[in-house]
């Protein structure tokens, strides 16, 4: 893994007017994730993990400081750049799959390079490499709802990965998933960013999560409590 | 090419809402092409029957003539100007002596027009030979509604009274040789046809007209002195108007159907986009900009339009082609309308109406699915994720 610089937050600070107070959630943040992590935002609900997650995403903007994301600053992009980020440079990965439910296993994977605007044969290709990826190529004519849901989060995973993103956010992945799929979701996980050296940013309060991360950054009412590095003897 | 293609996977993938959708709009696709159609042929229809029976390629008035003023009849009348008798001689025109008169049928006074016209005349599709049948008494020909008006039959005599041109008033018997069924009212209310050389005798006008109806296509405008060219865009002016009076009268039914298929529609858009929030945060998550996103809503609002047009075809092109060949019935009391109408009419479906409606239809559509979608441009993607509302 190399050690360049994906994302660096300086003094920022997300708030929400609620009427004549003002919700701080996020305060302060000072972090910066390198290329390759595999990196945990742990705490507790309303520590303002996916407040940071979206900021980080670019689907939402700090109210001061900045936040720069693979040379972008977050907080001076326009709706349109915001979404040519996201598009070509992060995947997302939901608590609860979000896949769309017209389409089929393949289209929903297939979605993130229509948008891409990527040529079919190389489309076909892809898409076909990212469901092997998470083991679901023979399901790719299935509706979601005629998945599981450790099958939906797999397929959410291949449209997260399919682009090859530098950067891929997933907010309680493994939230409405039982133990086993947990386990099998995470080794997925960690498979691609040894293989494609992805950076993976997680939001998280699963214990099941948690060995599997390399780097915990614990937030806690807004502020990092804690950030550290988890080293292989360690879990 | 992308947005359609989504567009249409989305709108299948909704299933029986948009058919639900799509079979109410088609409903305005038919009712608009079908009632636009219809009066259309009526309108072509009583149009070339006023024309084949009652003005031909246009009329000379005598200058004082005013159909609206029988009062005027005393006095519109005059020689045929040499100019034009030639073409009378050689059937390119037909000349018609109106006078004021009264029948007395069945002891009942009633007042009528006096028309005469040359039995051998070809200019009007009315069958003036019947009044070559003089042998003896005057011969007359009425319409279907004097008949009806006047409780006369085939065979009757009616005295008939007049005055002549110096204002003596004369009374004789005709025989209603005719009794001619004819989609023009106008030739047939109140109206009693004679031949025209009796009709010259008994009001002492020879050579006399009061009008000059000239062949249908007839190039003849030249200026004649004491007459005046009236060409049909003046004579059916006022069947025009009426039409359209008519035709707006119609549209108010399928703007209602129409209002209605636009309610269905905006319904279904504010609906998706309510249920589809989250579906858009996720699109907005994956790199779909909020116009392409509200481009995406519109155009499956506006492909309802589109499977619409289709799904009319499948039903309604069969209909119309049927309905346009075999013609639409219409119920004796048409005759109140006030206008030429046959018992059947034949809609007129030009390619013009069709796509001029279907253009209508998508565009209406277009504009009533843009207006909930505008919404989206204030939605943020991370409240469209949780599933908040705009």
């Amino acid at each position: 893994m190399s050690n360049s610089f994906l994302i660096r937050t300086e003094k920022l600070y997300k708030k929400y007017p609620m009427g004549p107070t003002v919700l701080v959630a996020l305060d302060n943040i000072n972090i910066t994730i390198n290329k390759g992590e595999f990196v945990g935002l742990v705490g507790p609900s309303g520590s303002g993990k996916t407040t940071l997650l979206n900021i980080i995403g670019s689907l939402d903007s700090p109210t001061e400081g900045s936040a720069e994301v693979l040379g972008n600053k977050i907080e001076t992009l326009s709706h349109q750049d915001a979404a040519k980020l996201r598009n070509n440079h992060i995947g997302f990965i939901f608590q609860t799959f979000n896949l769309l439910p017209v389409y089929t296993v393949y289209e929903n994977v297939e979605f993130p390079l229509l948008l891409q605007d990527i040529p079919p044969a190389k489309r076909i290709e892809l898409v076909m490499q990212a469901l092997e990826w998470v083991g679901l190529a023979d399901r790719k004519d299935s509706k979601p709802s005629q998945l599981s849901g450790g099958q939906s989060q797999r397929v959410a995973i291949a449209r997260a990965v399919v682009k090859k993103p530098e950067l891929i956010l997933a907010d309680e992945p493994t939230a409405n998933l039982d133990a086993k799929n947990s386990h099998n979701i995470m080794e997925t996980m960690v498979k691609l960013n040894e293989e494609l050296d992805t950076t993976f940013i997680f939001a998280t309060h699963d214990e099941k999560v948690m060995k599997y991360l390399k780097r915990k950054i614990t937030l806690n009412d807004g502020y990092v409590q804690r950030d550290e590095n988890i080293s292989l003897n360690n879990q | 090419m992308l947005i359609i293609k989504l567009a249409i996977k989305n709108l299948l993938g909704a299933g029986l809402r948009t058919w639900l959708n799509v079979i109410a709009l088609s409903f305005s696709y038919v009712a608009i092409i079908f009632m636009q159609g219809l009066y259309a042929g009526m309108n072509n229809q009583m149009e070339a029957s006023t024309i084949k029976v009652q003005y031909g390629g246009g009329q000379y008035w005598h200058e004082l003539y005013d159909p609206y003023d029988p009062l005027s009849l005393d006095d519109s009348h005059a020689k045929i100007p040499n100019e034009i008798s030639g073409l009378i001689k050689n059937n390119d025109a037909a000349s018609i002596l109106i006078n004021q008169g009264s029948i007395y049928p069945n002891g009942r006074m009633q007042n009528i027009l006096i028309k005469g016209i040359d039995p051998n005349q070809k200019i009007l599709a009315i069958p003036t030979h019947f009044l070559n049948n003089q042998n003896g008494f005057i011969p007359a020909l009425i319409g279907g509604r004097m008949a009806k008006s006047s409780g006369l039959k085939k065979g009757d005599f009616v005295t008939i009274r007049w005055r002549d041109a110096k204002g003596t008033f004369d009374a004789d018997e005709v025989k209603v040789v005719e009794v001619i069924n004819t989609e023009v009212s106008e030739i047939d209310n109140g109206q009693i046809w004679i031949p025209l050389d009796k009709m010259r005798e008994m009001t002492v006008m020879p050579g006399e007209a009061t009008l000059i109806v000239l062949k249908q296509n007839s190039q003849f405008t030249k200026n004649l002195s004491g007459w005046e060219f009236k060409n049909l865009d003046f004579l059916l002016a006022d069947l025009r108007s009426l039409a359209t009076t008519k035709s707006a009268g119609a549209s108010i039914f399928y703007f209602v159907l129409l209002f209605l298929a636009m309610l269905a529609i905006f319904d279904t858009q504010i609906l998706s986009i309510f249920r589809r929030r989250k579906e858009m945060g996720t699109l907005m998550a994956l790199g779909m900009t909020r116009s392409t996103l509200i481009k995406l809503f519109t155009l499956e609002g506006s492909m309802h339009a589109v499977l619409a047009a289709f799904a009319a075809m499948l039903y309604g092109g069969p209909l119309v082609w049927y309905l346009a060949k075999v013609g639409y019935g219409l119920p004796a009391s048409t005759d109140s309308f006030g206008f030429a109408l046959g018992d059947r009419i034949y809609p007129e479906f030009t390619a013009l109406l069709i796509i001029g409606t279907i253009l209508l239809v998508l565009t209406v559509t277009s504009i009533v699915s843009y207006l909930p979608t505008r919404r989206i441009t204030k939605l943020k993607p991370t409240d469209a994720l949780r599933g908040k509302f705009i």
